[in-house]
């Protein structure tokens, strides 16, 4: 089988392409990636004094944010989704579930809440990955770890927070995900719930599990950056039209909703907001891209970082379409538990960030 | 004739998937079968971690993403 797996791999390959072709592309294009991304406020500025309005009236501060901040998203993202479909393709599912059976607590729950960022995952293939993970022996705690970390930590939020907040939101960010994702888990694995189960889960895992493995490809560095066109594409297709309905949606808060209304409601003052962001985020369920320029509108005008920080994890993390396909693993029960384990973080991570900035 | 599986719970790449199975069967000339497999318990037993996932005759040749069009001929016509 992978004999036959290797062989194809030659053949299928366009031969009228070297693999040198492909690196000087990819090195070509990140050169001109680069020029491109520095002559942006120009580019904006330019585009600004096209149409014409007063540069500094309302309508001229949010033609220009609009104007500069699509075009830098969008080439962040395409730079960064590429490379991460890259990486990514050093790890599969199959080899994250071998890296962490029989894994214990604690280093297990670090180990899982990386790996959740690396491994290529989707939300529609959440149940069968959980029932893949527990039936082979990693621990519920650790696979917890895995399945809050994939979502919330992703590239397509650190890029917008990176790009419209600053590096160190973003950064700040990562770490806070990773840490709600190893501490969340931890503690779900330390209150033993695998009762708690749906009952057919459970046969699977007390059975012979490890259904069949398919034999690993070796992929080429082409193959590699193959996966990183593909992800680009895949991800611009789903998220384009909400980076641009956000930012223009940011464009306008930023031009016009006046400041001391933010600072009211979502100021640091109100010890409220924190709690009240995690609620309204849960039945929310839209991606990253959707929810982040609306976040940096607001960070601009007042509201406080712990408080939009927490919104938008709740957002991401715990959404109640979500919910609904766990269901189909998950107790109830399990997923109550699991909403305040998380939400209790996230609650967490407003307080403490309200707090410091 | 093959009987080609593909697993997934319904969303629009196990659609292509199938589809990509069909069109390389009908370019190869091949009689297929092919049956979509959407309920999570049987997903997670045939060891389908990632979807879409594609079994011929039973064994597992591909799990996550779209596959290539050019490997899934290569797996139907072997």
């Amino acid at each position: 089988m992978s004999d036959i797996l290797h062989h194809e791999h030659h053949n299928e390959r366009p031969s009228h392409r070297p693999d040198w072709l492909w690196h000087l592309g990819v090195a070509g294009f990140v050169a001109v990636w680069w020029v491109v991304y520095h002559q942006l406020i120009p580019f904006s500025e330019w585009i600004t004094s096209l149409v014409p309005v007063e540069r500094h009236s309302h309508t001229g501060e949010a033609i220009a944010f609009f104007f500069y901040d699509v075009p830098k998203v969008m080439m962040l993202l395409t730079l960064i989704v590429f490379a991460m479909g890259v990486v990514r393709s050093f790890f599969s599912p199959e080899k994250t579930r071998a890296l962490l059976s029989g894994k214990r607590e604690g280093v297990g729950n670090v180990l899982s809440a990386g790996l959740g960022v690396l491994t290529p995952f989707c939300s529609c293939s959440a149940v069968p990955l959980f029932i893949g993970f527990v039936s082979a022996g990693v621990p519920l705690g650790v696979t917890f770890s895995f399945l809050i970390a994939a979502p919330m930590v992703n590239e397509v939020a650190l890029v917008l927070l990176f790009g419209l907040v600053g590096w160190q939101v973003a950064l700040t960010y990562l770490a806070f995900g990773l840490g709600i994702a190893i501490v969340a888990g931890f503690i779900i694995g330390k209150l033993k719930l695998e009762g708690w189960l749906q009952d057919w889960v459970r046969e699977i895992h007390s059975g012979a599990g490890g259904a069949e493995l398919i034999e690993g490809e070796r992929l080429t560095m082409v193959d590699r950056y193959k996966l990183g066109i593909e992800a680009v594409k895949e991800i611009f297709g789903k998220v384009w039209i909400w980076i641009i309905l956000g930012i223009a949606m940011g464009a306008l808060i930023h031009g016009y909703v006046p400041e001391d209304l933010m600072v009211r409601i979502m100021g640091a003052e109100a010890w409220w907001s924190v709690p009240a962001a995690v609620v309204m985020g849960i039945p929310m369920y839209t991606n990253a891209a959707g929810v982040i320029p609306i976040v940096e509108a607001l960070l601009g005008k007042g509201a406080a970082l712990g408080t939009v920080l927490a919104f938008m994890m709740s957002v991401i993390a715990l959404s109640l379409p979500e919910m609904i396909i766990l269901k189909q693993v998950l107790t109830l029960r399990l997923i109550a538990v699991f909403i305040g384990v998380v939400g209790s973080g996230i609650l967490a991570v407003g307080f403490l960030f309200n707090l410091i900035f | 004739m093959k009987s080609v599986k593909v697993y997934g719970p319904g969303c629009k790449r196990c659609e292509t998937t199938a589809e990509m199975v069909r069109e390389a069967a009908a370019k190869l000339g091949l009689e297929v079968e092919v049956e979509k497999v959407t309920d999570p318990k049987s997903i997670a037993m045939a060891g389908v971690m990632s979807t879409p996932g594609i079994s011929i005759d039973g064994k597992l040749v591909h799990a996550g993403g779209l596959p290539e069009a050019g490997k899934l001929e290569g797996w139907l016509a072997s």
